[in-house]
């Protein structure tokens, strides 16, 4: 019960106080770039949260073989190149095995090797010091956590289409003050983990 | 003579018309997340430009030798190496620093600025430009780190590098060193960026889809507009 507690504890903060894009800044590229129309915004979120839960799966047995030669000063180098190849294979295998699966998420594929949200939440889950579960449960938060920002912003962006906004804010000047208000009504969440679960 | 002029034209371009966070729009995620005190962001200017002038002076080395077919993998491993031992440098030299850094230390590896850097113009031009071509860029980021981080920190904090501004101080507006702050401060300063450029009748910064986006070239996509079109067709 203990642990069900703390896991849960885990996924609710990674997805609402402590959202990847919103307060911790990371996969802002996709979340500027890809959240134009609703349909992209999703497809993309849901091959993040694939290759989260993925890289996380693979990279923690390899950090507990780092650490126990004592190599840890090699995690960026391996980490980095264990998504980038990680990414082909998957996309390889999707494309022979699961045609259906690589058609919805397989185009999105290749923009996620150099996404800083996936080396990020391996990096946190390994300062953090979770264990196997808890680095499942926080990667999984994570990814739903972008799905949640990504459909949300792009919800508001189909609306900044057609309003009628002063010359020099169009663009991406007005996108980042629209983010900005949607990171603060995730700032209401402050505190509500540590009431429900406290 | 022509190429010294050259060289001071690669440093000088990395500053203003090509400042790779104002103009290019790269490198977004560790400038809104660095920059909530003027420390934290020129730390992270300095770690991400040594890494730039090293990286760059590395594949520009080694441009011959590196195969056509695997220079991505070998750029992200170089790049890589130069981030662990900055890594190292910061944990050893600068422990604060590496408090304040913390993820967004080892991030710089996938730094698009960084990669696009490689891909753009080390891999095509020799050493000394490159390495000036580096530490242009790496100024350019620092600066608008620097822009970003008294902002965010004047009025968010009242300080400026940790000397507390008398009035502001008993009236800091904490918004701003959150994130919300930052994103809009970004959003502000881009449309100032904006303003002056269209002044001077240059292009506005846009995100620029896939021709800013180091991994253009692998991506089998071509441009993400595609992808877009890609995604209406199997929707």
């Amino acid at each position: 019960m203990e642990m069900t507690k703390g896991l849960l504890s885990i996924l609710l903060t990674a997805i609402l106080t402590q959202n990847f894009v919103l307060s911790k800044f990371l996969g802002i590229c996709p979340f500027l770039g890809v959240s134009k129309k609703l349909n992209t915004a999703a497809g993309m979120s849901a091959a993040v949260i694939f290759v989260m839960a993925l890289a996380t799966a693979v990279t923690y047995p390899i950090n507990t073989l780092l650490v126990k030669f004592d190599l840890e000063y090699l995690q960026t180098i391996v980490f980095i190149l264990v998504i980038a190849a990680l990414v082909q294979l998957v996309e390889i295998i999707l494309k022979k095995y699961i045609p259906s699966l690589y058609q919805a998420l397989g185009i999105y594929l290749p923009l996620i090797t150099t996404n800083c949200a996936v080396l990020g939440v391996v990096i946190l889950n390994i300062d953090n010091g979770y264990g196997f579960a808890q680095s499942m449960f926080n990667s999984v938060g994570a990814g739903l956590g972008f799905m949640l920002a990504m459909v949300m912003f792009a919800g508001v962006r189909e609306r900044l289409e057609s309003c009628d906004i002063p010359k020099f804010l169009k663009g991406l000047p007005i996108t980042l003050v629209a983010a900005s208000l949607v990171s603060v009504s995730f700032l209401g969440f402050t505190g509500i983990v540590e009431n429900i679960f406290g | 003579m022509a190429e010294k002029k050259s060289l001071g034209k690669e440093f000088s371009k990395g500053i203003l018309a090509e400042n790779p966070v104002l103009r290019l729009v790269l490198g977004t995620c560790p400038t809104l997340a660095t920059s909530t005190s003027v420390q934290s962001a020129l730390g992270m200017g300095l770690a991400a430009s040594i890494v730039l002038v090293c990286s760059n002076i590395a594949i520009s080395a080694l441009r011959k030798i590196i195969p056509e077919k695997v220079r991505i993998p070998a750029y992200i491993v170089i790049i890589a190496s130069f981030v662990t031992i900055v890594q190292m440098l910061v944990k050893a030299f600068a422990p604060e620093l590496d408090e304040q850094l913390g993820v967004y230390l080892p991030l710089i590896v996938v730094n698009c600025i960084i990669l696009g850097r490689a891909e753009a113009f080390a891999s095509k031009n020799p050493v000394l430009a490159s390495a000036v071509d580096g530490l242009g860029m790496g100024v350019g980021f620092t600066t608008a780190l620097f822009l970003m981080s008294s902002v965010r920190e004047i009025l968010g904090a009242g300080s400026f590098l940790g000397m507390s501004i008398p009035f502001l101080s008993q009236n800091p507006v904490l918004i701003f060193i959150l994130p919300p702050g930052g994103f809009f401060v970004f959003g502000i300063l881009m449309a100032v960026v904006n303003r002056f450029a269209e002044k001077k009748g240059k292009p506005r910064a846009e995100l620029r889809g896939c021709e800013a986006c180091p991994m253009a070239q692998t991506c089998k996509l071509n441009s993400c507009e595609k992808t877009e079109e890609k995604a209406e067709v199997s929707a």
